[in-house]
């Protein structure tokens, strides 16, 4: 069925080697459709950077910082925005880590290793419900089952800033989100771990367990020195997964724009991308293009995030 | 001649003492001891839930169970016992959701899609035209149908390309300039994997706000061009791995019988790697049907079914989702409301909408885990024996 599908979608290019080394048509045909496929994803990575660029530039010449005219400021709409996406993942990230390595060891080192792959697709299914799901999950099931905790933490722990402020029911707020953030972003960071623990050299943990070391002993002083950087750089992809999750920031949080460090108190933050979604439909002309320069800003964000992710993992992994 | 005794002596001694191992079931009483005074003490407390109970229950086992341990097994034996215990709670609490939201997910979607008047499955053969307010009627046929035509036309851009550079990264990019735009492929199909949703719908709307100057311009087809930039990095990522499995042995003989490489490509490459192919397809689509944030921004939102891919505005079952979730509780007057144009009455209910979010979401989850399923079988029966 594919096949019928290469074969009607591409153009076919002009065969021009076909006189070089008695090739045949078929394969200088087949050799251009397949360098042009990879030219064409240089493209398409062109075009998403200049298009986002140059629809986001009308509000960037409409900014009173760099034109002294306009009456709107772009970093004063940006900047909360890019506070409250950051911090959203943060505490997301901050609630998944621990858990996900705990999921890795789990499935690699201490289930029973017929059971491990089944546990590993349990895992994965929940990277296979969609994100709007979820959405509709926390903001309608999991949000009132939150409502005590919050108000345990904002009794007894309030002097902590994080946990302070007045919440107010419907618990709408920043922690909601964060929470359902970490579920969504557990199953990348538990992938990626558990594949660099079951890559821990065989011998060193023998060698450790000949030794008379405990299974957490073993882990402690080989499996996981090993898997550090890889612990970092999976970490890093759930970063990048968290920053660009719309749905279940739009649907669960309720919007403001202020650098409010109190996560429990309602109506304080946003994020770029539920800031996009919910604006989109009624925005045209100049508050198009400053959602779609705050697009370009999370664009470039995630870039970043996910670039020295992988850059962690090709310095530091394992030369197999 | 008193010496070895001494020392064996001594050995024995400090096995019975800091090395000797209890079985697991001993575990289970402290397990079942922190239970029995975690409820105790939320009783007295006057704040007992199961949850809670599980929770502090399960805290008091950590507690309970390590110092019995320490006293029993000595402090390794008993750090270790705290790990295993840690790690068993930490995939008991990634499991919660899960089970959580496919329960609550299958349970009130199950419910509203089986009690769709006026026949079962009405919910997925009727569309939302000519339904107002709390009326519990209406269904996501619209919907289905342009999450099925997206996804559709999203795959016919994004699987020939993906598979195309699949092949390019495996069978031409070996020497030269090619292999280094091979190196810049890869990286720049990492890059893509990393785009956010949102992004691809920004994306796919300034594209199509550029080429046709009208800032209200939404079609199936800027989703299906959005849809399919989340596609391509996936599509090709999964076959580049799966077209890398086919032993080299097969292409050499191949060249040795005097087969051109491109033939060599389709009649034994991809023959043999079919399977893992699918499998790789099948889960990209799965994960493209549920996107939710380019659609958003690209496709806007109707109440009727739209065929046409390049005109006019299309409903998806996951912006549905959105929609009726955003929509909240209804009013109802009364028992009925009465559609002013067309007469026809219907009865009245607060939680329609939220109702029609869940079977929407019901009958996305279904179709996403049908793919998954398909996809596992996929690979189960047909991938040939070399993969192991």
């Amino acid at each position: 069925m594919s096949t019928a599908d290469i074969e009607s979608e591409s153009p076919a290019p002009p065969p021009a080697s076909m006189s070089t080394s008695g090739r045949r048509l078929g394969d200088s045909v087949f050799s251009y459709l397949s360098i042009g496929s990879g030219l064409l994803i240089f493209l398409t990575l062109a075009a998403v950077a200049v298009f986002l660029s140059t629809e986001s530039l009308p509000a960037i010449i409409a900014s009173q910082e760099f034109a002294g005219t306009a009456d709107f400021s772009l970093i004063e709409y940006t900047l909360p925005l890019v506070f409250g996406t950051v911090l959203a993942s943060a505490i997301a990230l901050l609630i998944a880590i621990p858990i996900s390595i705990g999921i890795a060891l789990f499935i690699s080192h201490f289930a029973p290793r017929r059971l491990s792959s089944t546990l590993g697709y349990l895992i994965d299914l929940l990277a296979a419900v969609p994100s709007v799901v979820y959405g509709l999950w926390g903001g309608i099931w999991l949000v009132p089952k939150l409502e005590p905790l919050y108000g345990l933490l904002n009794t007894y722990l309030g002097w902590i800033p994080l946990f302070a402020g007045e919440p107010t029911a419907p618990m709408r707020n920043l922690a909601s989100a964060s929470v359902v953030l970490a579920v969504m972003v557990l199953p990348i960071i538990t992938a990626v771990s558990r594949e660099v623990f079951l890559q821990t050299p065989r011998l060193q943990e023998e060698a450790a367990l000949a030794l008379g070391a405990t299974r957490w002993e073993t882990i402690r002083t080989v499996v996981l020195p090993f898997g550090r950087s890889g612990i970092v750089a999976a970490s890093m992809l759930g970063l990048g997964r968290a920053l660009g999750e719309t749905m279940a920031v739009l649907m669960i949080l309720a919007p403001g724009a202020t650098f409010s460090l109190h996560i429990l108190e309602v109506g304080r933050h946003n994020s770029i991308a539920a800031n996009i979604a919910s604006k989109s439909a009624e925005a045209s002309g100049v508050d198009m293009s400053l959602l779609i320069f705050t697009g370009l800003v999370l664009f470039v964000l995630t870039f970043l995030i996910n670039a020295i992710a992988r850059w962690i993992v090709a310095r530091s992994g394992p030369k197999s | 001649m008193s010496t070895p005794t001494a020392v064996q002596n001594e050995t024995s001694m400090r096995r019975s003492h800091d090395e000797r191992r209890l079985p697991w079931y001993h575990l289970v009483f402290t397990g079942l001891a922190g239970l029995v005074v975690a409820i105790a003490g939320l009783a007295i407390l006057d704040a007992f839930s199961i949850a809670a109970a599980i929770v502090v229950g399960f805290l008091l086992h950590l507690l309970f169970g390590w110092s019995y341990s320490l006293l029993r097994e000595g402090p390794r034996w008993a750090t270790e016992r705290l790990m295993t215990l840690l790690v068993i709670g930490a995939f008991a609490v990634a499991m919660f959701p899960l089970t959580s939201l496919l329960w609550e997910v299958a349970s009130r979607g199950m419910t509203r899609v089986l009690a769709a008047k006026p026949d079962p499955f009405a919910f997925w053969t009727s569309d939302m035209s000519g339904i107002i307010g709390g009326a519990d009627a209406g269904g996501v046929f619209h919907a289905a149908v342009g999450t099925l035509l997206i996804t559709l036309w999203a795959s016919i851009i994004s699987i020939p390309i993906g598979l195309f550079t699949a092949i390019f990264l495996v069978e031409y990019a070996d020497q030269g300039w090619k292999k280094t735009l091979g190196t810049g492929v890869t990286f720049l199909v990492d890059v893509m994997t990393g785009i956010p949703s949102i992004v691809a719908g920004l994306f796919g709307l300034s594209l199509f706000i550029t080429l046709m100057p009208d800032d209200s311009v939404r079609m199936g087809i800027m989703g299906a061009v959005a849809l399919s930039l989340l596609m391509i990095p996936t599509v090709v990522r999964n076959s580049e791995e799966m077209l890398r499995l086919v032993p080299m042995d097969l292409r050499e003989a191949a060249y040795a019988l005097g087969v051109p490489k491109w033939l060599t490509i389709v009649k034994v490459v991809l023959r043999t790697a079919i399977a893992g192919l699918s499998t790789g397809i099948t889960l990209a689509i799965a994960r493209v049907i549920g996107e939710t944030a380019p659609l958003l921004l690209t496709v806007g939102m109707v109440t009727s079914v739209n065929w046409n891919m390049f005109d006019g505005r299309m409903a998806t079952l996951p912006t549905f989702i959105n929609q009726q979730y955003r929509a909240g509780s209804a009013n109802c007057m009364s028992d009925t409301v009465t559609n002013p144009i067309s007469q026809e009455v219907y009865a009245c209910s607060i939680a329609t909408n939220i109702d029609r979010a869940w079977a929407a979401a019901f009958t996305l989850i279904v179709i996403v885990m049908v793919l998954n399923i398909i996809a596992r079988l996929i690979s189960h029966y047909f991938s040939p024996k070399l993969s192991r």
